[in-house]
């Protein structure tokens, strides 16, 4: 199929280009930017006048609910929600059930989406078997089925020493370890971050102490294996630092936050509203703003959906009952361009953190638009407006902190391996 | 929250005292006083609520709490049923919802609802049918307005005025759901200076954000004290890491004879009740001539009627 993408206003953080221009596509590869080639007829001219015309958007945790848990959300659904958000590549943790700790699993998971329409899936192994923090999983096998990382995911290992043993085996191969981190004990029995606000509602604490206590052990083995790890969801403004101060030392790390956690802070809990239950828990404004400004000056390198969706009934519930995450994958975008607005940072610096840069840490192709490269393309209007509702969002899972909510900003058409697996209406 | 108030600002639930207007709280402590000779009548009943039914709702066990707003529902003349729902883990949340639908086709007026979790007065409230009250009889550590309210109409029957009184609240405010709408109710009808006194590890992060003063002796927290109020320490805080014993606690923060001497000398004791005593509180002190404890359960009726009554939509006896 051959695609001229015309007259958009072309994005591509890693080729800095900023200009309106067209994308010739063919036989799923980008061919040619600005003029076509000899004998190109295109199939499909979509006309992108007035739209931005970007690299597909690689997000870093969505939950695609296979195997195990498909009430919640199936492949199917979850994959069309990917590419309803402009998502081309994501990286799916392995909190499955079973979890992804053998190599079977992972290559059932990348058969079944690989049949589908939607984006290229990139399976994170579990770093232990059954993510018990215990045995360590046949890293090197689970990397020849395809996993392209290994993390405890939201079970975040207790046992400091099989940490250091998961560093040591996986730097010797030089795999990379997404830690998510979070003192388990300082964490026990916590549903809010434990600020003013959980403490008026009564709310039992996560205290930000779980997170930079378990950062700091992270680091500090870090330091001394050599492992490389990415660390991911950070949530409070000492992490933040503490991952620059770690960075300017020169170590090799890399670290994501949640488009939630951009926008979102422990007041919004004050209704107890069990869809601002997530994890990390949503932090102080103090700790937001920090995040709002480290993604500024490049101390966080990439943003994410942390795409959760979970049924229903598992938020009809009293708030600490209740299931944490949010739906997310659709608002990725949107939530990424506000935030740009509001901080009055250029559309190629927020585009990149969805893109470029989250490529990197997966070590993937795609997230550019680089001729001969795969043709991988999100293609949005900047300025279009609508409200989230559980009928606006094709993922399965409506539990979303922005419910009823305006968003600005909205995929039109989304370009996988040159075909176009997501058209809207509009 | 205006989750409890109509939009013309009248009571719609009652969820937590946190943000309540003053001049409803102060609606509320008149109402109970019209009501505070109902018990001593012949006839111990005013037929305000007759034809209401009203579910006590209780996901969590309690007695006290629940005999109170039984007594007072039926001094009310209303219709009480009790439901002790054991919460069993793999079906709690779907069994609120669903007991509260069924209750509400049998044409319930009034929840009265326990529960375990923070919020779930909130939860429940936001599902039920326009016509149905909900009251929060305790959820988690979150909020137990009517035992506030009835801490400051005892307060309020001994002291007569809020606005020149020193007030300090003792020991596990962490946990207390008491402690919570105490402090709120204190600081919205205007007592300048409210106390908490407590180790770290049973005070709240921020608590100093309710408006309240940090004290971590009862030498510097009890002194010039009008109103002292003992909270209960559950068994179970010992278990844990909180605290080493029962008896070093008693030794540091127990209410004894020598440290309320420390207050002023007309200063009122207060406990939500039910004491340990030698943990929290000497029983020469739980028994003493200041101790209000017993008045307050008797009020504990009277506010009951006043907020169900005004919940109902009547006023006065």
């Amino acid at each position: 199929m051959k695609i001229h993408i015309k007259n958009g206003r072309v994005i591509d953080p890693m080729n800095a280009r900023d200009e309106v221009t067209d994308v010739f596509v063919a036989a799923g590869k980008i061919v040619a930017i600005g003029r076509a080639p000899a004998d190109f007829h295109a199939n499909r001219t979509l006309d992108a006048s007035g739209l931005v015309v970007c690299p597909g958007l690689v997000d870093l945790s969505v939950r695609l609910r296979e195997p195990g848990f498909e009430y919640r959300a199936t492949l199917e659904s979850e994959m069309l929600a990917a590419a309803a958000g402009g998502v081309t590549s994501l990286a799916c943790p392995p909190d499955t059930d079973p979890p992804l700790d053998e190599p079977g699993l992972v290559e059932m998971l990348k058969f079944r989406a690989k049949n589908l329409p939607g984006p290229r899936v990139y399976p994170i192994g579990a770093l232990t078997q059954k993510l018990e923090g215990k045995m360590l999983t046949e890293m090197a096998e689970l990397t020849e089925a395809g996993c392209r990382a290994f993390t405890q995911a939201d079970a975040p290992p207790t046992d400091t020493q099989v940490l250091l043993s998961a560093m040591k085996y996986a730097a010797t191969f030089d795999f990379s370890l997404w830690l998510r981190p979070q003192d388990v004990s300082l964490a026990r029995d916590g549903v809010a971050h434990d600020g003013a606000v959980a403490s008026r509602l009564g709310l039992p604490g996560i205290p930000a102490l779980a997170e930079t206590v378990a950062l700091a052990t992270i680091l500090l083995l870090a330091r001394e294996t050599g492992a490389r790890i990415h660390l991911a969801r950070l949530s409070t403004r000492e992490s933040i630092a503490m991952v620059r101060a770690a960075k300017a030392q020169g170590l090799a790390v890399t670290c994501d936050v949640a488009s939630t956690h951009v926008h979102l802070s422990e007041n919004d809990l004050i209704s107890f509203d069990s869809h601002m239950h997530l994890v990390p828990p949503l932090r102080s404004l103090r700790d937001r703003d920090a995040i709002r400004e480290a993604l500024r000056d490049g101390s966080i390198d990439a943003l994410c959906s942390d795409h959760t969706p979970v049924d229903e009934d598992e938020k009809q519930v009293p708030f600490g009952e209740s299931a944490p995450g949010a739906s997310g994958v659709e608002l990725l975008l949107p939530l990424t361009l506000q935030w740009a607005r509001e901080m009055g940072v250029p559309l190629m610096q927020a585009i990149d953190l969805i893109s470029w840069k989250p490529a990197q840490i997966l070590g993937v192709p795609g997230g550019n638009l680089t001729v001969g490269s795969f043709a991988d393309i999100c293609i949005f209007d900047e300025t279009a407006e609508w409200v989230v509702t559980p009928k606006t969002l094709a993922s399965q899972g409506d539990n979303t902190p922005f419910l009823n909510q305006p968003m600005q900003g909205r995929v039109r058409y989304t370009v996988i391996d040159g075909h176009i697996d997501f058209e809207s209406p509009h | 929250m205006n989750l409890q108030l109509t939009s013309d600002g009248r009571l719609r639930h009652l969820l937590t005292l946190d943000g309540l207007p003053r001049a409803i709280l102060t609606q509320i402590l008149d109402t109970a006083e019209s009501f505070m000779d109902v018990g001593e009548r012949e006839v111990k009943k005013v037929p305000l609520l007759r034809g209401k039914s009203i579910f006590n709702l209780f996901f969590e066990p309690s007695t006290r709490t629940r005999t109170t707003f039984e007594i007072a529902a039926k001094r009310l003349s209303a219709d009480v049923v009790n439901l002790n729902i054991a919460t069993s883990s793999q079906t709690k949340g779907e069994a609120i919802l669903d007991t509260v639908d069924n209750l509400s086709a049998m044409h319930a007026d009034m929840f009265i609802v326990r529960h375990s979790q923070s919020g779930a007065a909130h939860f429940i409230a936001r599902h039920v049918a326009p016509h149905i009250s909900v009251v929060n009889a305790g959820d988690g550590r979150h909020a137990h307005p009517t035992q506030g309210l009835l801490d400051m109409f005892t307060i309020r029957r001994f002291k007569g005025e809020f606005h020149n009184l020193t007030v300090a609240i003792v020991g596990d405010v962490l946990h207390s759901r008491v402690a919570r709408s105490q402090i709120h109710a204190l600081t919205t009808l205007g007592v300048p200076e409210v106390r908490v006194i407590g180790p770290k590890t049973l005070l709240p992060t921020g608590v100093e954000q309710m408006g309240v003063k940090v004290f971590h002796t009862m030498e510097a927290g009890l002194a010039g004290c009008d109103v002292v109020i003992m909270l209960r320490l559950q068994n179970e805080r010992m278990k844990g890491a909180l605290l080493p014993s029962a008896q070093e606690y008693f030794k540091f923060f127990g209410l004894t004879p020598e440290k309320l001497a420390l207050a002023k000398p007309d200063a009122i004791v207060m406990h939500p009740g039910p004491m340990n005593r030698g943990v929290e509180i000497d029983s020469e002190v739980a028994d003493g001539p200041q101790s209000v404890i017993l008045p307050q359960v008797t009020y504990g009726i009277a506010v009951r009627m006043a907020v169900m009554a005004l919940l109902a939509g009547g006023a006065t006896a």
